[in-house]
């Protein structure tokens, strides 16, 4: 019995060496539009922000926190985060979030 | 999931290929919160998860893989990035940590070398999200909305990072030490993901730099091949796919330590829902928790009989010394058996026996630290969500 576990702890460690040797390569899933936002107003939404990030980042946040709070999200990307945004686009990306979110 | 599987059989030509095309949700959860439906999705080397975001990618841990032993499986440890550029391919023969900096000998190690030449340690250790559970704060606030399952504990297998700073000789006048990883910023104008440690505390002898957890190699979500572990801390500090240490002279002003990542610094780190910090300080060690989890909230149990109470309790290094439970909504309190201990930044499982009549009743646990460090009844506040670490209430219904 001790002899068949060492057996296949050596063989594992052997397997995982091999293993290690070999470049590991990653690439991110595939990524849906939310129905929430597979619309007109939703287009300029996915086309912004979908350039950094996926759209559960949108989706999943707590509804009902007012137009201020998706108008204080928009304005860290751009901000902080340098999205390429005009002004305008901005603005009419934050009031999208807020009639869809609000 | 066909795909995938043909994919990963290609591999053994020569290159590990983790990804699958498409996450193939066919379950989902719903977390208890305002708009917490989440799909279960299969990423590479995970058990389906719970996803957050999927790029870049954020899955939560089922909450009853805690109940399934102290440590918590490779496969389903949580996974959290904040920028969208993983790394596509980590080759182990060509990469390189480099340590340089304020120091007398910059050096470049390949992982053989990190393995064979630095003394190997391992402890045991619970990472934490400091966004858990941040979909139960109250009232709601942004960012990533998570139940409680952004933390684990694991073996961590790797390199003493106060080693690897003496072999490079750490010169006069050294303040911090940052940490840098693979993965990069979408756009250049994100500043990149970079964090410090002050010195002292880089080289305490705890912060390891990880190359495996629960005795094998980092998955690659969880880092691979090289993760920093910072018992204690929460998980902002464990710098995923590290390749970059740098010494430096001065407080280092980046971005994710200077404006992200920062908690009121007041006594209980906490303010008035709405207001705004005078003061504020980087994230640091986790305060205590606990939770029940042989038993999800609105069970049902045999009244009348013995139900065996179990859960784990932690802290940011100071041992749990009591765990406390009360079956009638927090009016009397009862002592807990603690578990086996394996280590002050473990888990520690706690047990209790209790008889419930008919009727239903409102469990809370309340863990208390060596030190003295209690949870708090009522969930404190802060403006980004981190630290939630209320008392946590269980509705059993006894029949």
């Amino acid at each position: 019995m001790r002899k068949a576990s060492i057996a296949l702890i050596a063989s594992a460690a052997l397997l995982s060496t091999a293993l290690a040797a070999k470049p590991v390569t990653f690439a991110l899933p595939e990524e849906s539009v939310p129905v929430d936002l597979a619309d007109a107003e939703g287009e300029p939404v996915v086309n912004a922000c979908s350039t950094c990030h996926s759209l559960e980042y949108i989706t999943t946040q707590p509804r009902g926190k007012g137009a201020q709070f998706w108008k204080d999200s928009v304005a860290k990307m751009v901000n902080v985060y340098k999205a390429p945004l005009e002004p305008a686009d901005a603005d009419a990306i934050a009031s999208a979030l807020a009639r869809k979110f609000g | 999931m066909t795909t995938f599987d043909r994919r990963h059989f290609i591999s053994g030509a020569g290159l590990s290929l983790l990804a699958g095309p498409a996450l193939g949700a066919a379950k989902s959860v719903t977390l208890p919160f305002g708009n917490g439906a989440r799909p279960l999705v299969k990423m590479p080397q995970k058990r389906p998860m719970i996803l957050l975001t999927s790029r870049p990618p954020q899955l939560e841990t089922p909450f009853e893989v805690f109940n399934e032993g102290l440590i918590t499986p490779n496969d389903a440890f949580f996974v959290r990035y904040h920028l969208s550029g993983l790394p596509t391919v980590i080759d182990p023969a060509n990469f390189r940590l480099s340590i340089g900096g304020h120091v007398e000998k910059p050096l470049e190690l390949s992982l053989a070398k990190l393995k064979r030449d630095f003394p190997v340690t391992e402890i045991v250790a619970v990472n934490q999200c400091s966004g858990n559970s941040r979909g139960f704060v109250n009232p709601r606030v942004g960012g990533g909305q998570l139940g409680n399952g952004a933390m684990g504990n694991a073996r961590w297998r790797g390199v003493p990072l106060r080693a690897l700073l003496d072999k490079a000789g750490v010169r006069e006048g050294a303040r911090q030490v940052t940490f840098n990883g693979l993965d990069n910023p979408a756009l250049d104008t994100i500043p990149d993901f970079v964090k410090a440690l002050d010195l002292d505390h880089a080289r305490d002898g705890e912060v390891m730099v990880a190359f495996a957890m629960n005795g094998a190699d980092l998955p690659f979500l969880n880092g691979y091949p090289l993760r920093l572990v910072v018992p204690g801390h929460f998980g902002t500090y464990w710098v995923k796919h590290l390749n970059e240490i740098n010494v430096v002279d001065a407080q280092f002003d980046g971005y994710w330590m200077k404006t992200a990542y920062r908690i009121p610094d007041n006594d209980c780190n906490c303010l008035v829902p709405g207001q705004k910090p005078d003061k504020t300080k980087p994230i640091g060690r986790f305060n205590v928790r606990s939770f029940i989890t042989s038993h999800t909230d609105g069970a049902k149990v045999a009244a009348g009989r013995l139900t065996e109470l179990r859960g784990i309790a932690f802290s940011g290094g100071s041992n749990i010394a009591r765990l406390a439970v009360s079956i009638d909504g927090g009016q009397n309190w009862l002592d807990a058996q603690l578990g086996e201990d394996a280590g002050r930044y473990s888990f520690r499982e706690w047990r209790l026996g209790v008889t419930l009549p008919k009727g239903v009743h409102a469990i809370k646990v309340r863990a208390y630290t060596h030190d003295g460090e209690t949870q708090p009844l009522e969930a404190r506040w802060q403006p980004a969500g981190y630290m939630h670490n209320a008392v946590e209430t269980t509705h059993l219904e006894a029949a």
